[in-house]
């Protein structure tokens, strides 16, 4: 007897509860006649390269794993497809955070000190922060003012919060000037008590930017990525059965993918020289 | 003040307060109030604002539109009626017992841990609740009956005067500490049984929860005051027998509420007050008194629990009746092979009732425990003829019952 081979789905195990969200996702799509599987990759950039290897037709990739593998399609002549993304991965935005009582009030006054970022990979702590420093403030780090990374788990481009939460509590503790941090993290850590209500204060905002998406590798028959796709997108919050899975996920529902949210990203990984043009690292402190 | 073009989009102001401190909260109940078709505005003063409400609107699945106003930017914030994590919630009766339909003939599993009268969000986690029938765990005045139990607490500390001097003969003092041995393992039996029916039933039946849990507690503190009487003089406690602990297993051996409910409450603890009675008229010494006056009233409560869910269930479901009864035989029939009350439990009560070891003394008490016996068994007989047993079967039924009293 035959076997329909599945369609395999890359994800990086950033948590433990990556393998609940996945196994849920499975066994709906196979519940609706679509079989799926699934590889866990323990960095995005191992992930990127298996869809170039053919390893997987789709790959829910970070947005700094989505920049990677359009650099390497581009460079390869080849193409990928920003599928689907969550409607909490579009618009995003970093906040800058200062002590409330921190004579900081705008860019400017940030010219010698210690700013906060999290961990070297991280798109939304670390990459378009440095890029707004530079870009609209006109500030360079180890030359205006001096960085301090939080690092924790390289390789999975900041999904791990934990650097954003070590630096907040620096901040706090008086040991560095400024952080950054996503906003959603920024209510989050005044939720859990990390930063003490009103202690803090926004000073500066990034422009908006996208998160996640799910891309389909390259030479995936159009047929199942469509069906892939439409399955995915009928994902329903108001249907109880799925709503753990999609809160687990992080989503109210899934919104068709799309290409044009990552251009303050883009700029960043070339100006802070994290890819080059065909999606290899150059970053020489980067580990994963 | 609000104009009517406002009314149809309310407005607020969150001023300085920020989303690191609360500031969803005055979003969040502005937008419940909103009336279908409305939408809310708001505006603020704290730096970053705008990037936290539209990241919290969008967690919450609400569309942020941004317009331009006298005063600055303000946010249009639409409730989206498509995120209705509370549309299929479940009703879960209500909390006042007295009120329709307020408890449900049958529990739902995934009403869980929900207060009763709770709404609880589809999609919530089964429990296996076994006992999740009205008609099998109910009672009408549990509620009362938990009530009385609360107000009726007795802190053995203060309610017992434990300095009361008193002295009693070698052989009576063994015997006092005979009897609180017994009473011990009974009372651990008491505790045991509704304590597992409690980890079994529903919480919706939150009356029979409660009522079953302060039982739990009365038998707690009971056998913390049998313990403390016993080491009063120095002792450690006496003898158990195989027979008295098979007579006890076969309560927890029993899976059904209401069969046990029978067997321990009316049966056993309906027992254990007329014996409790009986060390408060004549136990040697006051301080065994006092103790036995107190556990008395306490079981009385556990009897008339008891009395009351099987008048419940029986009223609806007769034929319970001659499953009690098969109880009961099978009980006996089950205990018939042991030697039932030990002979120490036995002598030592004439001796209590006795108070010294002379001919005229022994008389004195041998007779007391005789009515004693008969009291116990009339005691039975009048509950199971309250069951709607014919006089015939509870006279005989009342016979049968474990010659452990328990």
């Amino acid at each position: 007897m035959s076997r329909i081979a599945p369609l395999m789905l890359g994800a990086v195990a950033y948590a433990p509860k990556v393998v609940t969200i996945w196994e849920g996702f499975k066994a709906w799509f196979a519940e609706r006649g679509l079989a799926i599987d699934y590889l866990l990759y323990s960095n995005y950039e191992t992930q990127v390269e298996a869809q170039f290897a053919g390893d997987i037709a789709f790959a829910w990739n970070s947005p700094l794993a989505w920049i990677r593998a359009s650099r390497i399609a581009r460079a390869r002549g080849e193409a990928v497809l920003p599928l689907a993304m969550r409607d909490a991965d579009r618009d995003l935005h970093s906040v800058l955070v200062v002590r409330s009582d921190s004579r900081v009030q705008a860019l400017a006054d940030l010219r010698g000190v210690t700013i906060g970022f999290g961990a070297i990979d991280s798109p939304q702590a670390t990459l378009i922060p440095l890029d707004h420093l530079r870009h609209e403030g006109g500030l360079v780090a180890g030359k205006d003012y001096q960085a301090r990374r939080f690092d924790v788990l390289g390789g999975k481009h900041g999904d791990h919060i934990g650097g954003e939460r070590d630096a907040a509590s620096a901040l706090v503790r008086g040991e560095i000037d400024a952080t950054w941090m996503i906003a959603g993290n920024y209510r989050a850590f005044a939720d859990e008590g990390t930063l003490p209500a009103g202690a803090s204060r926004i000073v500066a905002t990034t422009g908006a930017f996208d998160h996640c998406n799910m891309t389909v590798s390259p030479g995936v028959p159009q047929e199942a990525t469509q069906r892939f796709g439409d399955l995915l997108r009928s994902m329903d919050w108001n249907d109880a059965r799925v709503r753990p899975l999609l809160e687990l996920e992080g989503l109210r529902s899934w919104l068709p993918g799309r290409s044009n949210g990552y251009a303050l990203l883009e700029r960043a990984v070339t100006d802070e020289a994290f890819y080059d043009d065909q999606g290899r690292i150059v970053e020489p402190a980067y580990r994963y | 003040m609000t104009t009517k073009a406002e009314s149809s989009s309310p407005l607020i102001d969150i001023e300085s307060l920020g989303f690191d401190a609360g500031a969803h909260l005055l979003v969040r109940h502005a937008l419940d109030a909103l009336r279908p078709g409305q939408s809310l505005r708001v505006v603020g003063a704290a730096p970053g604002w705008e990037v936290m409400l539209e990241h919290w609107c969008r967690g919450q699945g609400h569309l942020v539109l941004w317009q331009a106003g006298e005063g600055g930017r303000f946010a249009v914030i639409d409730r989206d009626h498509r995120y209705g994590r509370w549309r299929d919630a479940q009703q879960t009766g209500h909390s006042d017992p007295l009120v329709a339909e307020a408890v449900a003939p049958c529990a739902s599993p995934a009403w869980g841990l929900a207060a009763r009268g709770a709404q609880v969000e589809a999609g919530s986690p089964e429990f296996a609740f076994r006992l999740d029938q009205k008609r099998e765990v109910w009672s009408e005045n549990a509620a009362d009956l938990y009530a009385q139990a609360v107000a009726a607490q007795w802190n053995p500390d203060e309610a017992i005067d434990w300095s009361v001097p008193f002295e009693l003969p070698a052989p009576v003092e063994a015997a006092v500490v005979q009897i609180m041995t017994y009473l011990v393992e009974n009372e651990n039996a008491a505790l045991v049984v509704p304590a597992r029916f409690l980890g079994q039933l529903h919480p919706h039946y939150r009356e029979i929860q409660a009522a079953l849990a302060i039982q739990v507690a009365d038998e707690a503190r009971h056998i913390e005051v049998f313990t403390r009487r016993i080491r009063h003089k120095g002792h450690e406690p006496a003898l158990s027998t195989a027979g008295g602990q098979a007579s006890l297993k076969t309560l927890l051996d029993e899976p059904d509420f209401s069969v046990a409910s029978f067997l321990l409450s009316v049966m056993g603890e309906g027992t254990f007050v007329t014996l409790l009675q009986f060390l408060q008229s004549h136990a040697p010494d006051r301080l065994t008194r006092q103790i036995a006056r107190l556990a008395a009233r306490d079981e009385a409560r556990h009897v008339a629990l008891g009395m009351s869910h099987l008048l419940y269930r029986l009223k609806s479901e007769p034929r319970l009746r001659s499953r009690l009864a098969h109880a009961v035989e099978q009980r006996h029939g089950a205990l018939e092979g042991t030697a039932g009350l030990n002979e120490e439990v036995f002598d030592a009560l004439i001796l209590i009732a006795a108070g010294e070891l002379t001919p005229a003394a022994v008389a004195r008490g041998y007779a007391k425990v005789q009515t004693l016996m008969r009291e116990m068994a009339d005691g039975r007989y009048t509950r199971l003829v309250r069951l709607g047993f014919g006089q015939a079967q509870a006279r005989q039924l009342a016979a049968l019952h474990t010659r452990n009293f328990m």
